[in-house]
């Protein structure tokens, strides 16, 4: 724990004098302990980039990764966790296609909790592919070469006179073939290539192996790969951490405190301990705070299975104590947002003098744009299962971040690191929930009480909805000034959100690099004077990441104001969008910026590009009929751009709003510029997934507390996209790249310019400008 | 004592006869191809077909079920290879896949009782299973595929 929150506070890029004092803090308001002679090291460390700069960074030893069975089945592991972004077919497919194995001959294993072996396991940021398809690619190249060896080896001839091809060494000059299955047994004892290194290399690091060229490449980057988990999923034989069994098992589910910072008073489980199935009740410690991925604490039932657990949780009677966060309160909490957002907020960014290019301007115009706490509710909700045998122990949890997990689970069991294992089933969503292993100890510590016997903890959909790390509540507010040709002169953006920070950190006030980064201070416009700021905000609930974090509220207020801005000088968006962002150049934000953060990645590798931006906005502009298509009436188009995740997407969504106010969504045009790519087919199910996310948010998604309680329990109430809201069409159009240039993230980029595209378009259909989200009822007619 | 079919296989049940056929299915059948999603009939992951008709199987108490014939995802074709589970694999449906047992289930009763369903169709009779991936465009193509079929 103590490693992994110091990674996480240096991977968000918190400068290193209060990088010590949230450590401190940490240290003085917990009981957990932590080993505070590791900092200094942190302050002088040269900075790290990409997968170098992760927990464990990155491995590409194939002896790790690759085996071979005599019948030539190649097993290739994946060491990062599937919730649906395809990560099981995409990262082995590297593998196989540089090693040259036929595909439909390879087997998926899943790799346990273990980063030291397999490189860092943390699936999140949009950045599996990212930061290990270089390491894949090698590892892929050393298995060749190692089969390569044996086969010259045993025939006797020069390694120059052989070459692996789809699943078998082929003597150049004979023609001569041998198996890779046959090859196997000598090809492991052939030594891995002395150039392969086996300590941690970049993601970007230059290995002088015999990499493929591009153009040989059999299934990078081509389409017709079905993913690996096809037939299991469909027919009902995948495993996720909600399935997993175990001889003997018992199902717990627990009463958590319903205020964050809340934790038992008393309580009386008469009733509970008298219901047929009901075996144990089990106490989970409150947590100390800072919350950390700490369970919340609470009352555990143990029962024969998940119903009779249910009904021993409704049975028990219990007194909380709500603690500090008791009063937290959405309505009041955004009047409070808007307040501060009115005024100076801390200066992340300044360039010229905002205050006297808009006092002067010909025309101002100010917004403010709110967006709810959204909660993740993966279709799966949390559990994991934990089994305890002579003093080991073993989870099958469905977690992003299963070193995390394994790390927690050892530190409340006290248990040595070795003595635990954590196994990843298959996520039934993740979104960034799942990178919290919460649940993973609650499974622990019911095991633990229950003598080591095997303990399922399942999370219901009230307990996902009540107890999530929700995505942050969000007031931006947007001021520009235009000159009489409508040209924007001044730019001040002040942004106010709770940061999720205050999971690792004392009352933390201002987001942190890692949230300014997300499309805030990094905002790419040609604006000679700016000001971007941040006002105070104090976190009264556990915020976490939610799929693409703060570039959802960053990016929908700067693409709404855009379109606005757009509307006041009588220009068309996309016009106006491209003089905004002005000519091509890479932006000066990484050297102007304190701390800027982008996404962890080396600023010179990923250079901020706006000739990328405004090629994506051509590119979904044209596909889109931009200034050309007719819409009917009542329908409208409405545009955005957004760079995260060091990729560059722009969407055109078609609205239509009828007489009553309902919107509908008839057709979504989204491009995304990620550099080169894996699996085209996957990278199109995560844009178009992505939309529906994304509408989601604009139309539908709400957690709001009262009396520092969550208002909404279940799919009822917590609203998301169904199939009768999803667009009729939606298309993906993906920038061709080459290999030379370095890949973008996939999974999240897509989400930010949806909301502001939609309410551009909502605003092009209706003239109705929805700056409040969700949509709700708001166009509704009051007639 | 209650008495149900479970794909084809008779099964008896002395237990709490409120128990939700859900959890009979997923922790004493171990069929865990029947999903939890929401427990209250909003979300349709654990959809499964009583007397061939689909249900919310979280919302079916095993007295309802008493006499009756379950289907699940596992029993819904002995080799996976119902029209509607090749369309799925064909177009690519699943991301996490969490849902999918839900929506196949409830489409192949669309298709039973409509061969040839319009959009409107899928949308009013799918309208009840929620996929958090976003996965319903592919989900239409499917269902459109496999009544093609």
């Amino acid at each position: 724990m103590t490693q992994r929150i110091r990674e996480i506070v240096s991977m968000a890029g918190i400068e290193n004098v209060s990088r010590r004092g949230i450590l401190k803090g940490i240290l003085s308001t917990t009981g957990l302990v932590l080993a505070v002679h590791v900092l200094p090291s942190l302050a002088d460390a040269a900075p790290k980039w990409g997968g170098d700069g992760m927990p464990h960074g990155t491995v590409n030893n194939p002896l790790a990764f690759v085996s071979i069975a005599p019948d030539g089945t190649v097993t290739i592991v994946c060491h990062r966790s599937e919730m649906g972004q395809g990560i099981r077919t995409g990262m082995p497919l590297i593998v196989a296609d540089e090693m040259e194995a036929d595909w439909s001959r390879v087997k998926v294993a899943q790799a346990p909790g273990n980063e030291v072996k397999f490189g860092n396991q943390d699936t999140d940021g949009s950045r599996s592919t990212r930061h290990f398809f270089m390491p894949m690619r090698q590892i892929g190249a050393a298995a060749r070469m190692m089969l390569e060896a044996a086969a010259a080896k045993r025939w006797g001839v020069d390694v120059s006179d052989v070459q692996a091809k789809n699943h078998e060494v082929i003597q150049k000059s004979t023609g001569k073939k041998i198996g890779y299955g046959e090859l196997a047994a000598d090809a492991s004892t052939m030594g891995v290539p002395s150039n392969v290194s086996l300590e941690k290399t970049g993601a970007a690091t230059a290995v002088s192996l015999p990499l493929k060229d591009p153009s040989e490449f059999r299934y990078i980057g081509k389409e017709g790969t079905n993913i690996v988990d096809a037939f299991a999923i469909t027919t009902g034989r995948a495993t996720y951490g909600q399935d997993v069994r175990l001889p003997g098992q018992k199902y717990a589910v627990i009463a958590r405190p319903p205020v964050m910072g809340g934790k038992v008073a008393s309580f009386d489980a008469t009733d509970a301990k008298k219901l047929p199935g009901v075996v144990q009740i089990v106490e989970i410690p409150a947590p100390s705070y800072p919350m950390m991925f700490q369970p919340s604490g609470g009352i555990a039932v143990v029962a024969d299975n998940t119903w009779a657990a249910i009904q021993g949780r409704n049975a028990l009677k219990i007194t909380w104590d709500d603690g500090p966060h008791a009063t937290y309160d959405s309505q009041a909490y955004r009047a409070a947002m808007e307040a501060t957002a009115k005024q100076p907020g801390k200066i992340l960014r300044s360039e010229g003098d905002f205050a006297a290019a808009y006092a002067n301007a010909d025309k101002k115009v100010a917004a403010e744009y709110y967006i709810p706490h959204n909660a993740h509710a993966t279709m799966e909700p949390p559990s994991a299962t934990c089994r305890i045998v002579d003093g080991k122990a073993e989870v099958w949890t469905s977690v992003q971040s299963p070193q995390a997990a394994h790390d927690l689970v050892a530190k409340y069991l006290a248990l040595p690191p070795e003595n635990v294992t954590v196994n990843v089933t298959l996520l039934g969503g993740g979104f960034g929930r799942k990178s919290k292993p919460d649940f993973a100890v609650e499974a622990a510590l019911c095991s633990k009480a229950m003598g080591g016997a095997p303990v399922k903890v399942v999370w219901t959909r009230e307990d996902d909805i009540h107890n999530d790390f929700f995505h942050t509540v969000s007031l931006e507010r947007l001021e520009a000034g235009l000159d009489k040709d409508g040209k924007v002169v001044a730019w001040r953006h002040n942004s106010v959100a709770p940061t999720i920070f205050a999971l690792f950190m004392a009352d933390p006030k201002h987001e942190a690099p890692l949230e300014q980064g997300m499309g805030l201070v990094d905002v790419p416009f040609a604006v000679d004077n700016i000001s971007i700021e941040n006002g105070e905000a104090e976190a009264h609930t556990k915020i976490g990441w939610w799929r693409s974090v703060s570039n959802v509220p960053h990016g929908f207020a700067i693409q709404s104001f855009v379109a606005e801005l757009a509307h006041a000088a009588g220009k068309d968006q996309k016009e106006f969008l491209l003089d905004l962002i002005g000519p091509a150049r890479i932006l000066d934000v990484p050297q102007k910026v304190k701390n800027f953060w982008d996404y962890g990645e080396n600023p010179e590798v990923y250079p901020i590009d706006t000739g990328r931006l405004r090629a994506i906005v051509e590119l979904v502009t044209e596909k889109a009929g931009w200034g050309k298509r007719e819409v009917p009436k009542g329908h409208g188009l409405g545009l955005a751009v957004h760079r995260s995740f060091v990729s560059y997407v722009a969407a055109v969504i078609e609205a239509a709003v009828d007489e009553k106010g309902n919107v509908t969504v008839p057709r979504v045009d989204i491009a995304v510029d990620c550099g080169p790519i894996v699996n085209p087919d996957r990278i199109r199910s995560q844009f178009e997934g992505a939309v529906v996310m994304g509408l989601g948010v604009g139309l539908l998604n709400e957690i709001s507390f009262k009396d520092g309680r969550v208002v909404q329990s279940n799919l009822d109430d917590y609203q998301v996209l169904r199939i009768s809201d999803a667009p009729r069409e939606t298309h993906v159009y993906i920038t061709p790249r080459g290999y030379d240039m370095h890949m973008g993230g996939v999974g999240e980029p897509g989400v930010p310019p949806v909301a502001p595209a939609l309410m551009n378009a909502i605003f092009a259909a209706s003239g109705k400008r929805i700056r409040s989200l969700p949509l709700g009822g708001q166009l509704a007619s009051k007639a | 004592m209650i008495t149900l079919h479970v794909n084809g296989q008779a099964q008896s049940f002395d237990g709490d006869p409120s128990m939700p056929v859900l959890w009979y299915l997923r922790d004493v059948l171990g069929l865990t191809g029947t999903k939890f999603g929401c427990g209250v009939a909003a979300c349709g992951a654990c959809t499964i077909h009583l007397d061939g008709d689909a249900t919310r199987s979280c919302q079916t108490q095993m007295s309802d079920a008493n006499g009756k014939s379950v289907t699940t995802i596992e029993g819904l074709d002995p080799q996976g290879n119902h029209p509607v589970q090749k369309a799925w694999r064909a177009v690519n449906v699943p991301q996490c896949g969490y849902c999918q047992a839900g929506q196949i289930m409830q489409a192949v009763a669309l298709l039973k009782q409509t061969p040839h369903p319009t959009d409107a169709d899928i949308d009013s009779t799918m309208y009840g299973n929620i996929c958090r991936c976003g996965t319903y465009q592919r989900i239409r193509a499917a269902i459109k595929q496999a009544a093609g079929a």
